[in-house]
């Protein structure tokens, strides 16, 4: 077993010895239900899909994620555990990963109770279900994205609120400039390169892409790259600032 | 077994340490000793990797920490200031998850907790969370945690700061015990714990070494080592001036006596016993000894001389006041 196993079943287990997992949890499941039943009408609908649940969570994990990943590295720094860490033969990047991953896998645990819903539009209906699975897919990568990119902010700063704004702010802005009408708004303001850049850097472009059951290699690789990115500048912060 | 070479700190314009070189053996126990922001910690932070030299090298057990941290790391344990712990763990599980991170598994690995556990004598507190424990606890852990894997080098900062002196006493009786074939560096700033504990006594400022050798040297260089407290019932005609024309005697303090009494202090030329002599003059003259006290020199004047009044000497004044009054801001500021 080496560092990276060691960091992250610390770290997961960590989830779970507070009541905040299961908070995070039960209000994950709460707003995604309310959302797809009450606020998108799934019944008036009338369509065997968990296409309006999907649109949904670009600005659902916009709330929460940054939640979940506030704490990652402020906590540690903020409390001096860093230094226990990181004089443990453990190294950097293997600490970066093992947090990361123990993270999305707690996503992954959250967005498998959610595997509840597309249980029960296979029982009121005949939905795709290689479109669902996708959309599962491609929801699991933009939440490590999102979450990659909030252990990175959280990096930089011990305040975990200030970790948490930060993070919010900045993939709110990555949303909104792929939002359809944004979007549609900056094509007419912006050069086309530049425009074009802008679309392909929106997680909610890639995002909607894969939900409609389009598993494009490229939208997979942007997510993923984008996580190496983040953690890659993660390890590089955390390495750099660790006596700040 | 940890030698520091030329080892240089600089954060920003400010020099946290300034041009260090040590070498530690095995079986020494060294104490670091210094006011704030002298520097102790920041050593500690290099030998443990944990931050990188600006310049210098740091051997721990032949590894260098810089080209091979992981290797070093392996080898020693670290109690970091304020002994940093995740507050939501029990120490069952801390203690599991450090000795994972240091390869242990299995049975080595139970066996290895058991035995840290019974070391700092955490049985009772096991399963408890760590948030929850009194702060005596929490070092012990702490200190569980950096013996855990029998390591042949402690690195130990401040590990008594802020226990009662009953928990002072057990934790200074465990790092006695474990002493023997180990290296251990310590850091204080209680002056009598280096002589409780230590082999060895350094003594840091502004980022330098002030001094270097026994708990026992470091008294000496006490302007009261081995100077006399002499008290007398009465007060005997022309007194001082028969001590202070004794052989070997530098000078004679009058001191505060109490009612009815007089008292003197004999400071020795060149550190030597005046003992003998001064018994002899008090029967020679018929004074009445009340008290006599030979001061074994005291540790907080050689403290204050090595740490501020060597900077004096060493510094023009105007750096000095600068460095003395900022430097312990920016230290605080920079952790």
């Amino acid at each position: 077993m080496n560092g990276t196993l060691v960091v992250f079943r610390r770290e997961f287990a960590a989830y779970f010895s507070t009541p905040l997992a299961y908070v995070f949890l039960a209000f994950f499941l709460v707003l995604t239900g309310l959302y797809q039943w009450a606020f998108m009408g799934f019944y008036q609908a009338d369509q065997a899909s968990l296409q309006a649940l999907f649109s949904g969570l670009p600005w659902l994990f916009l709330a929460l994620i940054p939640a979940l990943g506030m704490r990652l590295w402020s906590e540690e720094r903020r409390s001096g555990t860093m230094e226990l860490l990181l004089t443990l033969p453990i190294s950097v990047p293997q600490a970066v990963l093992g947090k990361f991953l123990a993270a999305w896998a707690f996503v992954g645990v959250a967005l498998l109770l959610l595997t509840s819903e597309w249980a029960t539009v296979a029982y009121l209906g005949d939905p795709d279900h290689g479109v669902i699975l996708a959309g599962f897919v491609g929801a699991f990568l933009m939440a490590g994205s999102y979450l990659a990119f909030a252990a990175l902010i959280s990096a930089l700063t011990k305040n975990q609120v200030l970790a948490f704004v930060v993070t919010l702010v900045m993939l709110l802005v990555n949303l909104t400039i792929g939002f359809p009408g944004v979007a549609d708004w900056l094509g007419g303001v912006l050069p086309a390169f530049l425009h074009q850049t802008i679309k392909d850097t929106s997680f909610l472009v890639r995002f909607d892409a894969i939900s409609r059951g389009v598993l494009d290699l490229r939208d997979i690789l942007f997510f993923l790259s984008s996580v190496a990115l983040c953690l890659f500048a993660n390890a590089a912060v955390v390495d750099l600032r660790k006596g700040a | 077994m940890i030698e520091l070479q030329a080892l240089t700190k600089r954060f920003g314009p400010f020099t946290a340490v300034d041009d260090l070189s040590l070498s530690v053996g095995r079986g020494e126990v060294l104490g670091f000793l210094g006011p704030n922001g002298a520097g102790k910690s920041t050593t500690m932070k290099m030998i443990t990797g944990f931050l990188p030299p600006t310049s210098g090298r740091i051997q721990v057990c032949g590894h260098d920490v810089g080209t091979h941290p992981r290797e070093a790391q392996a080898a020693l344990g670290y109690l970091p200031e304020g002994a940093p712990l995740y507050p939501d763990m029990t120490p069952a599980a801390l203690l599991r998850f450090c000795g994972e991170a240091r390869g242990l598994r299995g049975q080595a690995l139970r066996s290895a907790v058991d035995r840290a556990i019974e070391r700092t004598e955490l049985q009772g507190v096991t399963a408890q969370r760590i948030e929850t424990l009194s702060k005596g606890f929490k070092r012990r852990v702490g200190l569980a945690q950096a013996i855990l894997h029998d390591p042949e080098v402690l690195v130990l900062d401040e590990p008594t700061d802020g226990l009662d002196p009953n928990q002072k006493a057990q934790v200074r009786a465990l790092i006695r015990e474990m002493s023997g074939d180990k290296v251990i560096v310590l850091s204080t700033h209680i002056l009598e714990e280096v002589e409780a504990v230590c082999s060895r006594a350094t003594v840091m400022a502004e980022g330098r070494l002030r001094f270097d050798g026994t708990p026992a040297e470091l008294r000496q260089r006490s302007r009261f080592f081995r100077s006399i407290e002499l008290h007398l019932e009465g007060s005997p005609e022309g007194a001082q001036a028969a001590l202070a024309g004794l052989e070997g005697v530098e000078s004679v303090e009058p001191l505060e006596g109490s009612a009815g009494r007089s008292a003197f202090r004999v400071f020795p030329r060149d550190k030597r016993a005046l003992l003998p002599e001064v018994t002899a003059l008090a029967h020679a003259r018929g004074w009445s000894t009340e008290h006599v006290f030979v001061d074994p020199g005291r540790l907080d004047d050689v403290f204050r001389v090595l740490t501020r009044d060597g900077a004096r000497e060493e510094r023009p004044g105007t750096t000095f006041e600068q460095m003395s009054s900022e430097a312990p801001a920016q230290e605080e500021a920079t952790r």
